[in-house]
């Protein structure tokens, strides 16, 4: 039994597998970009007009301003975590596309890989789409706003490694409902997404800070698109860099582990 | 341990099948053959490489034809053949040529922009063989390739197969119908518990475990007493004894002479009695 994490043989194939799925994603282009659309302006309008006509600013920042980095983050979480799990988990076990993939000279490992990176794809679309309807609004600040984009990719992968993981693990797909309840909705809310951390018992901020990924990913999207840089980004990035590495890797092998038999 | 100790070799150019009750290692031995599943030990080679270190290349030779069907629900059967051959690096035009050709080779050309839901049972195993062939492969593995399958799709498979054959392809499948690995194999051995019992050609095994024929007599005490004093080895099944024999004739004429039979039949022995015989009558899960 191969450890578990073990480098694993990835080819350039993975890549083959990445573009099977971008293919089917433009053939039904219109329910893919509908969501990040309407959910922007959702948001937007709920929460930013909603509660930003009591709350005008935090810590001089206009509120609307403030969530607007939220938005992206989030949309990188949720396109690229239920892109691994119910997606992946749906081509995996319904649709037995990995094993059909896997009698090609693409291995096991090449197919999780293009999943993987199609999962960051799709965080990367989101941003695109959700990107000019923040600055129509006038919310976050161009140029420097479009950092968004090839950073949601990094913050893609690693929602999509740890996405992945859960997916190696679930015995069914309702058991994926877990996770996204227990740890993909209160993230959303607890990771200084529409109230600065620095409101949170400290204890909380650093849990906080130590184990939820959309603290990181919404820190470094603030600082993009207000823009306001500090040192701190470093901290962020690398932070990002480290458990993204480890979870994709983590989710590879234990997909192997899962599908070999 | 789902194999035990196995030991098979196949020629270029044959139909090579495997035989045996559920849980006695077929798929096991396919997956191993098709890179999939390890081996614990033991020497694998499949166009003399080992597919624990070639695995692409071994994969990039072969087509297969897997038990459960799992074509691209996403994809038409065009786009299921097209974006297969991507994951064999077959250049786009030569891939939309060869796919017109196989859909064209399993009746299918009109089907071409149809779903691959809105497909009966029979098409969309022909869709499968379509699909293993993509690649032009050197061999081609089929597990169950007709299971499920009414006789007239049955038939269309076994025709597909065939002229395969013929244009020099080398098969290996398994499959549960007797009659079809009778019809189909050149070769084969019957597998149970993960080790293989025979291995032949299917009239040479049916000579050699069974004989010519199979006399079905209806089962009565009589009968079986007489058998046991004329010293004729014989088997009960449920309400019928069967007596395996090289001369119908002899048996038939002892039976009328001295036993007083019921109901009896005569018939060629098959591959069937064969499988019975070495694996049991006992129910596999």
């Amino acid at each position: 039994m191969p450890s578990l994490i073990s480098y694993p043989r990835i080819t350039r194939r993975a890549g083959k597998v990445w573009h099977r799925n971008m293919v089917v994603f433009i053939r039904t282009w219109l329910v893919n970009f509908f969501p990040p659309l309407v959910e922007a302006l959702l948001y937007l309008f709920a929460i930013g007009l909603g509660i930003g006509s009591y709350v005008h600013d935090i810590n001089g920042i206009p509120y609307v301003n403030f969530i607007a980095p939220a938005i992206l983050a989030i949309a990188v979480m949720n396109s690229a975590f239920f892109e691994c799990t119910y997606g992946s988990y749906v081509r995996m076990y319904y649709q037995k596309s990995f094993d059909a993939m896997i009698a090609t000279p693409l291995s096991i490992e090449d197919v999780i890989a293009g999943e993987l990176l199609w999962g960051a794809t799709r965080a990367v679309i989101y941003v695109i789409i959700m990107l000019p309807v923040l600055a129509a609004f006038g919310v976050i600040s161009l140029p420097l706003a479009l950092f968004a984009i090839p950073f949601g990719f990094l913050g893609g992968l690693m929602l999509a490694g740890i996405a992945m993981c859960f997916t190696a693990i679930s015995p069914g797909i309702d058991t994926l409902n877990y996770p996204s309840f227990l740890f993909i909705t209160p993230m959303a809310l607890f990771s200084g997404t529409f109230f600065p951390l620095t409101l949170m018992p400290v204890v909380l901020q650093y849990i906080a800070f130590a184990v939820l990924p959309l603290t990181h990913l919404v820190a470094i999207m603030r600082m993009f698109t207000l823009p306001s840089f500090s040192w701190l980004i470093l901290v962020h990035f690398a932070w990002i860099v480290v458990v993204t590495a480890f979870f994709c890797l983590l989710s590879i092998n234990l997909m192997k582990r899962r599908l070999i038999v | 341990m789902a194999v035990d100790g196995i030991h098979f070799e196949v020629r270029k150019g044959e139909i090579f099948g495997f035989l045996g009750p559920n849980g006695a290692g077929k798929t096991t031995t396919m997956k191993m053959i098709t890179c999939v599943s390890p081996r614990t030990s033991g020497t694998l080679r499949v166009f003399g490489m080992d597919p624990d270190k070639n695995p692409a290349e071994i994969k990039g030779r072969l087509g297969v034809v897997p038990q459960e069907t799992n074509l691209d629900p996403d994809f038409t059967c065009f786009g299921n053949l097209f974006s297969y051959s991507r994951y064999f690096d077959i250049p786009a035009e030569e891939a939309t040529k060869r796919v017109d050709e196989l859909l064209v080779f399993v009746q299918l050309q009109e089907k071409q922009d149809v779903a691959v839901e809105k497909l009966s049972g029979g098409m969309k195993r022909r869709l499968i063989l379509a699909r293993a062939l993509i690649n032009n492969p050197d061999l081609l593995i089929l597990d169950e390739p007709t299971i499920g399958l009414d006789p007239q799709a049955r038939h269309l498979i076994w025709e597909k197969l065939r002229s395969l054959q013929t244009q020099g392809n080398t098969i290996v499948m398994t499959t549960h119908y007797l009659d079809e690995a009778a019809r189909l194999c050149d070769r084969l051995v019957i597998m149970d518990n993960g080790k293989i019992l025979v291995e032949g050609a299917p009239a040479d095994l049916v000579k050699q475990h069974v004989g010519q024929e199979m006399v079905e007599v209806e089962k009565s005490a009589e009968v079986i007493a007489c058998l046991t004093d004329m010293r004729i080895p014989f088997e009960e099944t449920g309400d019928t004894i069967q007596i395996a024999t090289d001369s119908s004739r002899e048996i038939a004429r002892i039976l009328l002479e001295k036993c007083t039979p019921g109901k009896f039949t005569t018939r060629p022995a098959t591959l069937e009695d064969v499988f019975l015989k070495l694996t049991g009558r006992t129910l596999r899960e």
